[in-house]
């Protein structure tokens, strides 16, 4: 019998993982709901029955009914079509300011981990200048000075998200470096990007996996609060937070406008929070059972 | 206890250093001209010549730094360009307010975690587990403004027991004040009470799996003197830790409440601020707030020196 080659086994590796994440209870749920809205985000222009935002003055407030089945809002403007399109942008901010967070995050965990020394020490004082404001904080305050909209809010988010990856994976370049086969390749002769690329990155990356599953449930969560506050994207525009801002003034007469939003909020977070715990679960060795 | 609060204390200064450099920074951050930002287009540009040489920023930015250090060393953290009072003024008028908002919030987390938590691990797997971890789970997703909309419609607008907005200042009026402040702060109380009731339940389980408890049902004692008397000390650790963690999340969350709410709080400050583009405001506020930020830390991080001996003397 012949053994498999190592891109095999990492690819053996990957199906143990996606298994025991697809065995968790809760797991696939959440899995469901992403793809559902993953699918709403890119479908949009497609599944949209209206213009989200053509307003109709005359239709304003309507009941949800058979020809708006979420409603309409205060300009009339179709509250199903303004969800599905805020998807879009709830998703863009919630994995965009992850990915940016992660990518830089990374590398200068990577950097600290690696150079040790004043650069670590330089590195990590920053990351800690940065966790020390609370991170609504930060985000509201760099989006000010960044302007409004979807841009500003993800590089504000990606910011403030930043340091969590940097801690993280600057602890795991300390555990793999000291390790044997860090030390091989290193007495073999292969420079040093050489040994972060193919030895340090692959076997950090478990738990900055996990890390980033469970990032994006709170990007989205921040996204929309930055929204209603009224930094996010700028009207016209759809986006969840700013829904449900806009909506808050009609409690009374057109609840729908809040519901709908909300609920499409609350429940792609419990998704994520869903799927992020199974991810937690298949790649953490100590929640195995 | 002295050598720990010392080096905790030092450790900060690098970290205060850094922070006071990135609030400077936020200024120079704004695409285009600050001044341009601050003030309409219409403005004369005399006043926008005269705003420039007020904040400085028309002398080279290390000359900008080391004089808005200075003044700050000196307590002076600049003015609203809007209203033209001091920031500390501002801050001074505002902070009654959220720190009742806070002191109510926590109140009304621990009444609903403690029992809930305490339940959840005693009676683990059973219905009052499920309605505690349920619980948790809800108020770790829902966003706050939502459920301060949720608040709002059935308390303010269904039921109309409670006023929707508005700030009445308990120690002046104690019931109209109370009454004022009982939806903002079920609205980030619930929120921190989730969380709790999580860490809680948790630590609570691994307590109640230690020898020292199996030790004390061999006894004889009863479940609730274990828990009264062994469990709970033990699992309050990681839950004062979870509190210290959640401090920068109540303030975010305090920033939405105070807006949604109309409540005159130092969260709201910033929010006004913002749109204001009173950018000296922004950073002054942003600035305490940090600080402020910073000190709780330190000092949920020597409480937990003192809760737990393992660490003082590590």
């Amino acid at each position: 019998m012949t053994r498999p080659s190592p891109r095999g086994r990492e690819r053996a590796r990957r199906w143990t993982v996606l298994r025991q994440a697809a065995r968790t209870r809760l797991g696939p749920l959440g899995v469901a709901v992403m793809i559902a809205a993953i699918a709403v985000a890119l479908l949009a222009p497609l599944i949209s029955p209206y213009d989200p935002l053509k307003q109709d003055l005359g239709n304003a407030l309507a009941r949800p009914d058979r020809a708006h089945l979420m409603g309409t809002d205060n300009v009339g403007r179709d509250v199903l079509s303004r969800m599905i399109w805020g998807t879009r942008v709830s998703l863009l901010a919630g994995f965009g300011s992850v990915a940016l967070a992660m990518v830089t995050g990374g590398l200068l965990g990577l950097l600290a981990g690696y150079a040790g020394g004043r650069t670590d020490g330089l590195v990590m004082r920053v990351m800690d200048a940065v966790l020390s404001f609370p991170p609504l904080v930060l985000a509201l305050a760099l989006g000010a000075v960044l302007g409004a909209g979807l841009t500003g809010v993800v590089i504000a988010l990606g910011v403030v998200y930043t340091p969590t990856f940097a801690r993280l994976m600057r602890g795991q370049v300390l555990t793999i470096t000291a390790r044997d086969y860090v030390e091989a390749a290193r007495a073999l002769g292969a420079p040093g990007w050489r040994v972060a690329w193919r030895h340090v990155l692959p076997n950090a990356a478990a738990p900055i996996v996990i890390q980033a599953s469970l990032s994006v449930a709170f990007a989205i969560l921040a996204e929309a609060s930055l929204s209603f506050l009224g930094l996010g994207i700028q009207p016209p525009g759809a986006s969840w937070g700013s829904m449900i801002n806009a909506g808050r003034g009609y409690l009374q007469q057109a609840p729908w406008i809040v519901f709908w939003p909300g609920t499409a909020l609350f429940v792609t977070v419990v998704g994520l929070n869903f799927m992020g715990d199974a991810v937690r679960e298949a790649l953490d060795p100590r929640l195995r059972k | 206890m002295g050598r720990l609060v010392l080096r905790r204390f030092l450790a900060t200064i690098p970290v205060l250093v850094l922070v006071t450099a990135g609030v400077f920074a936020l200024i120079h951050l704004t695409p285009g001209d600050p001044i341009d930002v601050m003030m309409a287009e219409s403005v004369d540009a005399t006043v926008k010549a005269n705003l420039r040489r007020e904040l400085g920023l028309d002398q080279p930015i290390y000359v900008q730094y080391a004089a808005w250090t200075w003044r700050l060393l000196h307590g002076d953290l600049g003015r609203s360009i809007r209203n033209g009072e001091p920031v500390i003024e501002n801050v001074g008028r505002r902070i009654r307010p959220s720190l009742q908002l806070a002191a109510l919030a926590m109140a009304i987390s621990l009444v609903v975690a403690t029992p809930l938590g305490i339940l959840s691990a005693a009676r683990r797997n059973t219905s009052v587990d499920r309605v505690g971890t349920t619980f948790a789970l809800f108020g770790i997703c829902m966003p706050n403004f939502l459920l301060a909309l949720l608040l709002i419609f059935f308390f303010g607008v269904k039921l109309r027991w409670l006023p929707i907005s508005g700030y009445v200042d308990p120690l002046e009026e104690m019931l109209p004040g109370l009454r004022s402040l009982v939806l903002p702060a079920l609205t980030l109380g619930l929120a921190l009470a989730a969380v709790v009731t999580r860490t809680l339940r948790s630590s609570m389980l691994d307590a109640l799996s230690e020898d020292y408890v199996r030790t004390a049902r061999a006894k004889g004692l009863s479940e609730s003197s274990i828990i009264r008397g062994h469990v709970l000390k033990n699992a309050l650790i990681p839950v004062v830790t979870v509190l210290g963690l959640q401090l920068g999340t109540l303030i975010g969350g305090a920033v939405i409440t105070e807006y949604v709410f109309a409540l005159p709080g130092v969260g709201r400050l910033v929010v006004d601020a913002v749109f204001a583009r009173d950018y000296p405001l922004v950073q002054g506020v942003v600035l305490l707030i940090a600080v402020g930020f910073i000190l709780s830390n330190l000092a949920v991080d020597l409480l937990y020196g003192w809760i737990d001996p393992r660490i003082r003397y590590r």
